[in-house]
């Protein structure tokens, strides 16, 4: 044991099933299918919804509220979920002190007004004179704070006063890796001792579901298992969630006398060449590099994209999958960060999670050492692999 | 020779290549010449209708290929141009080896492309863009929608190594991936690193936004006068766009394969501010600790800095903020070390201007001659700084601190060396 071992102290969960590390630990440990997914409002696309939130448990402050959509409200809210449970969150000088890591894509958008403008279009003499004077006259002015990618991370520092540095990283479920990749990198390095890293996701309104559809990534008609959607449409079902975790050295926890979930064994990360049919490969390769030898339990980010989920679950057929996707829908950054949050669970309660859904193996063997995977819907791949601290 | 290492004992981080693209040109040379000479790029926009918009100026690049053709097209274009002279200045081959790392605008799905899938399909709004989007095949548009999509094509043309990392930080992201750079290189992950910070993203939504802000200056009448850094009657900033490249490379694989060495990275540093989504902490004490770290992580203390490449942005907020934070750190000393804004003559590239900027440091202690603050004609009583106005300045600086400041509370800063050691 090293003292700049990383370890997870804290964890912050939303999903479609709940809030909170007792409540998702149940579910997963006793799944119910199907979990709980919408299939009419935003039909023929099921979407796995969070159900009620009382803001003000993490955001106390009502204006604050206000300045943020869903997406950045869910996401300052995991944030304070993990603080509170590493007892992070009374400790202004530990906050004030502390690095962050977002990852992160963009806020809603006013679906109203973009309505009214593709709308008006038709009749409009010049549409780009029209589109000025629509967004000039109708935009809610603050509305763009809301959308701005780093201001997710903004509002966590102003609403939980993580101060030390902050910044964000773009690009889909490769955000998620580079983030969750490049905090432990500067914990094991010494260039941090404690870090704040997240994501969240809430695609329940249009503008959302329609970055995936144009890309024809959305499975349609009735829930299925992400292992099992080769029926309608493209694969994948979007949920809404989000996935904070608290990162420390051993050192650091230990000084404040924590108890680690779990420690990170290592992370890597790849980019194969997919035009080239080497995503299985890729996967294969990288699962050596994390030392995935004999079989392991692998909390799987597959996201039922036919193509990847596909090559993850060739790849990886020695082990025991579980795709955690079937449960609450691809969250895209959040999809590595979910996964780590499961497996640190897993190695913590020293209890295989079962079977979840569809044509996944009992494992029996040892949870001292469990990985994570995410395998992006376009380009990007990495694995954590986390033991027991 | 001096050491490979530097006061922590980490690897000395050299730059070795560089390039840069603004509404003054493309390339180092005429964006010197231009920038000496106290010219501006700022100009009547002419990319779109300026009808209804309060702002009718900007630093738009106008000259490269995907300049009409959306936001990641062009801010591909202006990060893969200015990647491409500062890789070849590095003298690396095609396969650059390292890692990439990319300060880009959130990426958006442009109103040319909504409407051209909702063209395809019936029925109206949400329900019609949705059905359009199912049926037909829009894969181009897809791409282009990506938030990772100018960093995936930077690393198929460049050859980088691993998962590309794009950043942002609003308007400190180019700063915050050059110190991505120099810690990955500190941590032995590479022996270097590509850095590239792009912004094509003027586009009228955007411009709308940030007016609503009001954060844009409405001073339209002379476009070339309206980003006037630390004058009284500054109102906002200019828009614009550009983009910058860095070759960072550990000091000891530059002196191994006997690479130039055009500058050092020497120190980084960051907070976050907590005050506020848009303004400051009054007491600007999230910028003070943000440049004092820097000072630290470079090893130096106060006295080491020559001049400083102000964020200096021109708005009413960033400028008095940015002189509290300085004349706090460097103290009586403070009135006395040239400052001055490129963008008094580039405008706000946004997500570039970190690494535009750092670029034009490194040059300026190169060429020992300190681009000017244009528009200084109404100095601001308040802010007592010695902004190098109107002409350019001849000057030997050994070092350089370059700020920057963005929405969101972010602070990062820069300390550049000339030489190492």
């Amino acid at each position: 044991m090293n003292t700049r071992d990383v370890v997870i102290t804290g964890l912050g969960l939303v999903s479609c099933l709940g809030e909170g590390v007792d409540t998702h630990w149940a579910a997963f440990r006793d799944p119910v299918l199907p979990p709980p997914v919408d299939d009419t409002t935003l039909a023929p696309y099921p979407v796995h919804k969070i159900g009620e939130i009382d803001w003000n448990l993490q955001i106390p402050k009502r204006g604050d509220q206000r300045q943020m959509e869903a997406w950045q409200r869910l996401g300052v809210y995991a944030a304070g979920l993990a603080l509170d449970d590493a007892g992070l969150k009374a400790d202004e000088a530990l906050c004030a002190s502390m690095d962050m890591i977002i990852a992160a894509a963009g806020g809603e958008r006013d679906t109203q007004v973009d309505e009214s403008i593709m709308i008006g279009a038709a009749g409009a003499n010049d549409f780009e004179v029209f589109l000025n004077e629509r967004l000039t006259n109708d935009l809610r002015p603050t509305l763009f704070l809301a959308q701005l990618s780093n201001l997710l991370a903004g509002n966590i520092s102003i609403v939980h006063k993580v101060t030390g540095s902050s910044r964000t990283m773009m690009g889909e479920e490769g955000a998620g890796i580079s983030a969750l990749d490049t905090a432990v990198a500067r914990l094991s390095s010494g260039q941090s001792t404690h870090m704040l890293v997240g994501a969240a996701l809430h695609p329940e309104t249009p503008d959302k579901i329609l970055i995936f559809e144009t890309g024809h990534q959305l499975h349609q008609g009735p829930w299925q298992p992400v292992w099992s959607r080769d029926g309608d449409g493209g694969g994948l079902i979007a949920g809404s969630g989000a996935a904070f975790l608290v990162l420390e050295t051993r050192e650091h926890a230990e000084k404040r006398g924590r108890t680690p979930y779990a420690a990170v064994e290592k992370v890597v990360s790849g980019r194969a060449r997919r035009a080239a049919g080497q995503l299985e490969a890729g996967i294969a390769e990288l699962a050596s590099q994390a030392g995935l030898d004999a079989p392991h339990l692998v909390i799987s980010g597959a996201s039922g994209l036919h193509g990847p989920t596909a090559a993850e679950k060739a790849a990886l057929a020695d082990h025991a999958l579980r795709g955690y996707a079937s449960l609450t829908g691809h969250m895209r950054e959040v999809q590595l960060l979910f996964g780590v949050a499961l497996a640190a669970l897993t190695v913590s309660k020293g209890e295989a999670l079962p079977p979840l859904a569809g044509p996944e193996s009992p494992f029996a063997g040892s949870v001292e050492r469990v990985a994570a995977t995410a395998v992006a819907n376009l380009s990007g791949e990495g694995i954590a692999v986390l033991r027991k601290a | 020779m001096s050491s490979d290492l530097d006061h922590l004992g980490r690897p000395v981080i050299a730059v070795t290549g560089m390039g840069v693209v603004t509404s003054l040109g493309a390339g180092l040379t005429d964006n010197w010449a231009a920038l000496t000479s106290g010219k501006s790029g700022i100009h009547r926009i002419t990319r779109f209708p300026i009808d209804h918009l309060k702002t009718t100026m900007a630093g738009t690049v106008d000259y490269l290929d995907a300049s009409n053709a959306g936001m990641a097209p062009l801010t591909f274009e202006l990060g893969a141009t200015a990647a491409r002279e500062a890789v070849a200045l590095a003298g690396i081959g095609p396969d650059f080896g390292g890692r990439l790392f990319v300060a880009a605008p959130p990426i958006e799905l442009t109103w040319h492309d909504r409407l051209e899938i909702y063209r395809k399909g019936k029925g109206e709004g949400y329900a019609r863009l949705l059905g359009a989007a199912r049926d037909t095949d829009n894969q181009a548009i897809f791409e282009n929608m990506q938030f990772g999509v100018v960093a995936e094509r930077l690393a198929d043309e460049f050859g980088t190594r691993g998962v590309p990392i794009t950043t942002s930080t609003a308007c400190a992201s180019g700063a915050t991936a050059i110190q991505l750079g120099v810690e990955a290189i500190r941590r032995g992950e590479c022996d270097r690193a590509l850095i590239v910070g792009a912004d094509g993203s003027a586009n009228a939504e955007s411009m709308i936004r940030f007016s609503l802000l009001s954060a844009l200056s409405t001073q339209n009448e002379v476009p070339e006068k309206a980003s006037k850094p630390f004058s009284r009657d500054r109102d906002g900033f200019v828009l614009a766009e550009g983009g910058a490249a860095l070759v960072l490379e550990s000091l000891a694989s530059a002196r191994a394969r006997g690479a130039k060495i055009l500058g050092i990275m020497r120190g980084c540093g960051e907070k976050a501010d907590d005050f506020h989504r848009t303004r400051s902490k009054p007491d600007g004490s999230p910028a003070i600790a943000a440049v004092r770290a820097a000072l630290d992580d470079a090893g130096v203390d106060e006295s080491a800095i020559g001049y400083v490449n102000a964020h200096g942005t021109s708005t009413p907020e960033n400028d008095k903020m940015e002189h509290l934070s300085l004349a706090t750190v460097f103290g009586e000393r403070m009135k006395k070390i040239p400052i001055s804004s490129n963008k008094s003559m580039i405008g706000h590239t946004l997500s570039a201007a970190g690494a535009v900027e750092a670029v034009f440091s490194l040059i300026t202690m190169r060429e020992g001659v300190i681009p000017p603050t244009i528009n200084h004609d109404n100095p601001d009583p308040a802010i007592d700084l010695d902004v190098v106005p109107n002409v350019k300045r001849q000057a030997d600086v050994g070092m350089v601190l370059s700020n920057s400041f963005g929405f969101g509370g972010q602070n990062a800063c820069l300390v550049m060396a000339r030489e190492p050691g």
